[in-house]
């Protein structure tokens, strides 16, 4: 899995999920029609009208499939709207120094790459941006690196079951399920009294 | 499995709960409660669906609506469609795949969170989740609680189990006496704005201390609650008699012969004498202040006599722009002292202060006295069974003769979904648990404080320490 793209810069440290998608937004039961929420209340006016001035509206960034982002991206609220409403806007890695633990897991489960960069890294990131707004670029998953025209080779961390289960595409669910007679090994020998409505 | 190492309670919880351990792989964990609300589940029974499978263990998960429900009077309808049919797509899922449920009518509903303990279905030792970041209020008990997103939850309606790795273990010292007017909340915001909202990622919290063993249990749940708002994804207090004191009679408590064994199996869980911790810090309880924030997250917090700080003062960039952008956002200026700024809104409630002790609290301080008329103040009781009890202590007369208003049972304000909600640009002094942009209602500013410093604002329509009444 390869992911050659311009960048989108959303240079804010702690971003929170309740402004990747605001709470409002959560009274669906699908998981659809996300895509147009995200970061909402950024994103446009009173009027509804979008806001030229804010990044995820332009053309440049509508194109982009990386975002990058201050530190502690998707702290707060568990909600799994958010990485969907951040795929759904076409997005396939958010770029950090940090990320929140649950933001982090819900992302590994919706093929969305949460990319952690040493800070000197993710500082060169953003100069380099900041002199060539177009410039691409590279993820390689497999060999877990990011890279750029006139940047290092950064080596990002993952935990290597979500890379494996992303890479060939696992169910992890299923994986759990096919794991039943361990499960029910551990029930049986459980006491009875943790069965509380039962 | 374990040696003779001594361990941490989080340790021993988590060795009590591997169902298996492959090589590189994360743990299959045991989940011995899983709480299910409305807003992060329909898209979970939706792939249970698909996948033709049933909920593993029914009688290990309980559901419940309080995100998107009213606060209004319980006989009238909910008016807002796509909140009602989420309610109703629960309440079908629970009836679907024999979940036990307490519905919106029920007189047991409440915030999921509150009715864990409240009923007697949080216990020590036990693995809980939740598809809400807000889980960590039952580590309280000394269970290792954790939020979950929606597809973990599917996982864990499928499996009862959860894929994880363990966190990192990180003690929270907390030693001393409180100073009258200073409270459980003031604690863990202290915690927020020592470490950050990013202090605690990738760790689970153990609460220790003197000032954290005088807490009652209600106090400790507030404590446990904002562990996410430092970060991490638990938090927890092992148990001791108060714990079993709580728990004891409750409708799904261990009775009898079990409650016996269940204490004795409890008392194995304290951490371990010379075990040690990848994390710690310590927080003076004796000289700690009411504290409140001033930004647009939990960690930009102070004691409530400080100024708002100067993004001037910050030396990394990324920081000072975030500082700037949130007193923008706040609109208030560096250097302003906290105290003495005006409110247009007083929200008492939330997983974090919506029972007893919180009602008794802000009721100590409105008794007698009036909101100011500039102030539209709410009460909202964590659930049903609070409701009923403050009310045989006439604590909602305390409330209503005050000017304030008293609302029936759920998340209200603290998230905002419901229709209770701040206009842009008012200013809130709330008890709940996040400042975040928006987050009681778009264009809203929240400025998160205890139930005490609550109703002291309430009456002078001011942010106010109550010490100053
Ligand atoms: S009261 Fe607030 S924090 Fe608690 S569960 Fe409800 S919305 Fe979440």
């Amino acid at each position: 899995m390869q992911i050659q793209s311009t960048v989108a810069v959303l240079p804010n440290d702690n971003i929170d999920t309740d402004q990747i998608i605001p709470a409002r937004f959560l009274k669906t039961i699908s998981k659809e029609g996300l895509g147009d929420q995200l970061f909402f209340d950024w994103r446009y006016n009173s009027d509804g009208s979008p806001k030229s001035d804010f990044v995820l509206n332009t053309p440049a960034a509508k194109a982009s499939k990386v975002l990058l982002a201050g530190d502690n991206f998707g702290c707060g609220s568990s909600r799994e709207h958010a990485p969907w409403a951040l795929t759904q806007y076409g997005l396939q890695a958010v770029l950090s120094t940090s990320f929140a633990d649950i933001f982090k897991q819900n992302s590994l489960k919706n093929r969305l790459l949460p990319i952690v960069m040493p800070k000197d890294a993710h500082a060169a990131l953003f100069a380099s941006l900041e002199k060539d707004p177009a410039l691409q670029v590279t993820i390689d998953l497999p060999a877990q690196t990011l890279t750029w025209p006139g940047g290092p080779v950064v080596e990002f961390p993952i935990d290597l079951f979500a890379k494996d289960c992303m890479l060939q595409g696992v169910d992890e669910i299923g994986y759990v399920l096919k794991q039943d007679a361990a499960i029910a090994a551990f029930e049986a020998q459980r006491p009875i009294s943790l069965n509380t409505l039962a | 499995m374990p040696s003779n190492k001594p361990r941490t309670i989080i340790e021993k919880v988590w060795d009590n709960h591997i169902v298996a351990q492959r090589e590189g792989a994360p743990a299959v964990l045991f989940i011995d409660l899983h709480l299910v609300h409305e807003v992060t589940s329909p898209q979970a029974f939706s792939g249970l669906r698909e996948r033709g499978v049933k909920v593993r263990r029914p009688d290990l998960t309980f559901a419940t609506v309080d995100h998107s429900t009213p606060t209004t009077p319980r006989n009238l309808p909910i008016v807002d469609q796509v909140a009602a049919a989420q309610v109703a797509q629960l309440e079908k899922n629970a009836t679907d795949f024999g979940i036990p449920y307490f519905g919106f009518q029920s007189l047991n509903q409440g915030i999921v969170h509150v009715i864990g303990p409240e009923q007697g279905l949080t216990q020590p030792g036990m693995t809980v989740v939740c598809g809400d970041s807000h889980t960590a209020t039952h580590g309280a008990f000394g269970a290792l609680a954790f939020g979950i997103g929606t597809s973990e939850v599917e996982m864990v309606l499928a499996t009862q189990c959860l894929l994880q790795r363990p966190s990192k273990t990180f003690e929270v010292k907390v030693e001393g006496t409180l100073k009258p007017g200073v409270s459980a909340k003031d604690i863990i915001l202290a915690l927020c704005a020592k470490i950050g909202i990013g202090g605690g990622t990738g760790c689970v919290f153990e609460f220790t201390g003197s000032a954290i063993r005088s807490l009652s249990m209600e106090e400790r749940m507030t404590v446990c609650n904002m562990s996410i708002e430092a970060g991490a994804r638990a938090g927890l207090i092992a148990p001791d008699e108060k714990t079993y004191e709580y728990i004891k009679g409750r409708k799904f408590a261990p009775q009898g012969e079990a409650w016996d064994k269940a204490v004795e199996f409890w008392k194995t869980l304290p951490t371990d004498e010379g075990a040690t911790y990848d994390h710690s810090v310590t927080i003076d309880a004796d000289t700690l202040e009411p504290m409140i924030t001033f930004g647009t997250n939990p960690g930009m917090g102070m004691a409530i006599s400080g100024a708002v700080p100067d993004p001037a003062s910050q030396s990394d960039p990324l920081e000072r722009e975030s500082l700037r952008k949130a007193l923008q956002y706040m609109n208030l200026q560096a250097g302003q002292p906290i105290a003495g700024q005006k409110i247009d809104v007083v929200f008492i409630g939330s997983c974090t202060n919506s029972r007893m002790t919180d009602l008794r609290a802000a009721a100590s301080v409105l008794k007698g006295r009036k909101v100011n008329p500039g102030v539209r103040v709410m009460v909202v009781p964590g659930s049903q069974e609070i409701k009923r009890q403050a009310e045989a202590e006439g604590l909602d007369k305390v409330f209503k003769e005050a000017g304030a208003e008293w609302r029936e049972a759920g998340c209200s304000m603290c998230i905002a979904m419901n229709g209770d909600q701040l206009s842009p640009g008012q200013y809130s002094v709330s008890t709940s648990n996040r400042n975040f942009e928006g987050r009681q209602g778009k264009g809203g500013r929240t400025f998160l404080a205890s139930p005490l410093t609550a109703a002291a604002s309430a009456v002078t329509g001011v942010v106010t320490d109550v010490r100053s009444l």
